[in-house]
């Protein structure tokens, strides 16, 4: 009995984790090549998931079957918040790539407050409820109580990103091009990397899997509405911190190690505080540790 | 790249058809989202010929502040005529209006507060309003619980709000930049949440009502003149803020900050106590916060925890960047648009925080200094050149 409600927690953490650790890669990325906290990344998520519950209604209202509304919400959501994630890029961040750097991060703070509130006018304040767009199937039976089929889809899903997203760092031109810039934008550009065209890219990648991620946590818990990215946004940010931000691995070992804590925290101890309980992680963290698990001490530039 | 630019812009915002399928909405947006580009784009133009220019050398810009306040001419009929207005004021306008004003000088004060902190140390600290819920929280416990009045927690919630950035600003020390606006920023959402869980110690969402405006010596005052008092008493205050905060400016710590801000390294090694002089910055700027937050309680006489949320903070914010980081005109400039604006544009108060983030944005792409940028160019070398040369 208190062995399975563990593992009930320990899979709840580990959805969470995944979760977080979609949006955790946009920040780990974007802050690994221009080292600027990307405060908007949170809302690209909520768009994300708002652009697929837009499509996924009137797609229902077409009467398409289940399968094609899924992957068209999705590729449809996908490419909005890659949209959105270079658009921001190009106009509160691009200007400001040799301002200091507390203009860019005022400047991120601003874009994400506007993002908010666009949607929050466009959209409504409510929460909208959202449907669940991952079919049921049957999980094999000894696990059937324990894991949904939504958890699948989700630990799945992530899955599959991660690999593709570290087959394309590691084996691709782009990947190459992307590994030079975070190291050394001005030799990167010296070597003939299009560093502009690079950051980009990194920014529709980032948007992209944390639109995946809005997508598969909207229909997770079942309703949206405009302020989820911000809290997800910043637990992303802690889960990247944790684990080393700049680090890939890093920031999905951060997600996976915030997700299992969050959950057991609200299983053994108090759901009341489970907000709390994040930040103050995130507090410590950045205080004792602020490298993270995964990090390396960076050298002090002068 | 520019000629994508508005098709880009004009995409990316179609986002906004539910199943109630909303065209109408889309051309507004489609022509207006044209036109801004286009302004945009005129700003950007314009933006690189002037960096071009100061970069050739070819002009040297003495900020207007810094012209007015060289001629006395200018500057003290000006000082006469603000300082009637603003004891007119309460007579001369309806109690609603007063009250906004007294709104508005509670931001000047705590935005002179940030100022110090953001504008002059550049630590940027986004759970400021922490500092101010911690305040009224202060004072709203105090008179609860031991009927304490308001002259007598003004002072502790000054000194709460200093210890509690001695209390933050301790551990964050070691931290600069991005990850110090983070922590702060989830230091400020602690506090918040803790008041809105914390039933037995804050009374949790519903609030602490019934909390007195400031007594005048024991005397009943009635709702009108008490408003009065409080505009007084607020102009009093802020009057205050700005002479201590003028003080510092010019002070040795102050030169410190500045300093801290312009080269952390450099600062260093010029021997100035990286600590203490970010610790004093935090504890200082709290402590106005703290002031505020009394002030605010008793102007209100009823809060809750979601008068402090994040987005406070960002109003905060939004008054120093706009005003004109670490210039003190610019700051109250900044408070008194910011605050004012929307009560009289109620019809777009709705756009309000909308209009916020887009102008953080703008500001800080076009105009990184503020509508008042300051004193920057007088500590530099060259400026000196430029200063003598104009005598």
């Amino acid at each position: 009995m208190d062995w399975e409600y563990f593992c009930e927690l320990f899979l709840g953490g580990l959805t969470r984790g995944s979760i977080y650790a979609l949006v955790a890669l946009g920040y780990t990325m974007v802050y690994g090549i221009i080292q600027l906290i990307n405060f908007a990344h949170g809302e690209i998520y909520m768009i994300g998931a708002f652009t697929a519950l837009i499509v996924t209604s009137v797609l229902t209202l077409l009467g398409l079957n289940q399968i094609a509304i899924i992957v068209l919400a999705s590729i449809v959501a996908v490419i909005y918040s890659s949209a959105y994630g270079f658009t921001i890029e190009k106009m509160a961040y691009k200007p400001l790539r040799h301002a200091p750097r507390l203009s860019a991060l005022i400047s991120a703070i601003g874009m994400s407050l506007f993002l908010q509130n666009y949607v929050l006018l466009a959209q409504t304040s409510d929460f909208l409820p959202f449907p669940s767009l991952i079919p049921d199937f049957k999980v094999v039976e000894p696990f059937a109580h324990i894991i949904g089929s939504t958890e699948m889809a989700i630990l799945i899903t992530t899955i599959v990103v991660m690999i593709l997203l570290t087959f394309l760092i590691k084996f691709t031109k782009i990947g190459k091009a992307m590994r030079a810039t975070a190291q050394d934008r001005d030799m990167a550009m010296l070597a003939g990397v299009d560093v502009n065209r690079i950051i980009s890219i990194t920014f529709i990648l980032g948007s992209a899997t944390a639109a995946i991620g809005g997508i598969l946590i909207a229909s997770h818990i079942g309703q949206i509405n405009f302020y989820v990215g911000f809290i997800v946004g910043i637990k992303a940010f802690v889960a990247a911190v944790l684990g080393g931000i700049g680090s890939i691995p890093g920031a999905v070992l951060g997600s996976l190690v915030l997700g299992w804590t969050e959950s057991f925290f609200t299983g053994y101890v108090s759901s009341d505080y489970e907000d709390v309980f994040a930040f103050l992680f995130l507090v410590f963290i950045l205080i004792f540790r602020p490298t993270g698990i995964l990090g390396r001490s960076e050298t002090q530039q002068v | 790249m520019f000629l994508t630019f508005p098709i880009m812009v004009i995409r990316v915002n179609t986002i906004e058809k539910v199943v109630e399928w909303r065209w109408g909405n889309l051309l507004i947006v489609g022509v207006g989202v044209f036109v801004l580009s286009f302004v945009w784009r005129y700003l950007i133009r314009k933006k690189e010929a002037g960096t071009q220019k100061t970069e050739a050398g070819e002009i040297h810009r003495v900020p207007l502040a810094q012209q007015i306040s060289k001629k006395p001419r200018i500057y003290i009929p000006a000082f006469i005529l603000i300082a009637g207005f603003a004891i007119a004021f309460p007579f001369a306008f309806s109690m609603y209006q007063t009250n906004i004003m007294i709104t508005a000088l509670i931001y000047v004060m705590i935005g002179l507060g940030l100022n110090i902190v953001v504008g002059l140390a550049g630590l940027l600290d986004l759970g400021y309003v922490a500092f101010y819920a911690v305040g009224a929280y202060t004072y709203a416990l105090l008179n609860h619980h031991f009927g304490l009045g308001f002259w007598t927690v003004l002072p502790v919630g000054a000194a709460v709000g200093f210890l509690f950035g001695i209390l933050l600003g301790f551990p964050v020390l070691r931290l600069r930049g991005d990850y110090l606006a983070i922590v702060t920023l989830g230091f400020g959402e602690i506090i918040r949440l803790i008041l809105e869980n914390w039933n037995e110690f804050s009374f949790g969402p519903s609030g602490i009502a019934n909390i007195p405006r400031p007594g005048f010596f024991g005397i009943q005052l009635s709702l009108q003149n008490a408003t009065m008092y409080m505009y007084f008493l607020m102009i009093g205050l802020a009057l205050f803020t700005i002479f201590v905060v003028n003080r510092l400016q010019n002070s040795r710590i102050g030169r410190a900050w500045i300093a801290l801000r312009e080269d952390e390294i450099a600062c260093q090694a010029m021997g100035i106590d990286k600590t203490k002089t970010k610790l004093t910055a935090f504890a200082l700027g709290a402590t106005w916060a703290g002031m505020g937050g009394v002030i605010f309680a008793a102007k209100t006489t009823f809060i809750n925890p979601a008068s402090f949320t994040i987005w406070e903070s960002i109003i905060i914010l939004c008054v120093v960047v706009l005003g004109g980081m670490g210039s003190i005109i610019g700051v109250i400039l900044g408070a008194l648009i910011l605050i004012l604006l929307p009560e009289y544009l109620r019809a777009f108060s709705e756009y309000r925080m909308c209009l916020f983030g887009a102008m953080l944005v703008i500001m800080m792409v076009f105009r990184p200094g503020g509508i008042i940028s300051n004193v920057r160019r007088t500590y530099e070398f060259k400026g000196l050149e430029a200063h003598s040369r104009q005598e």
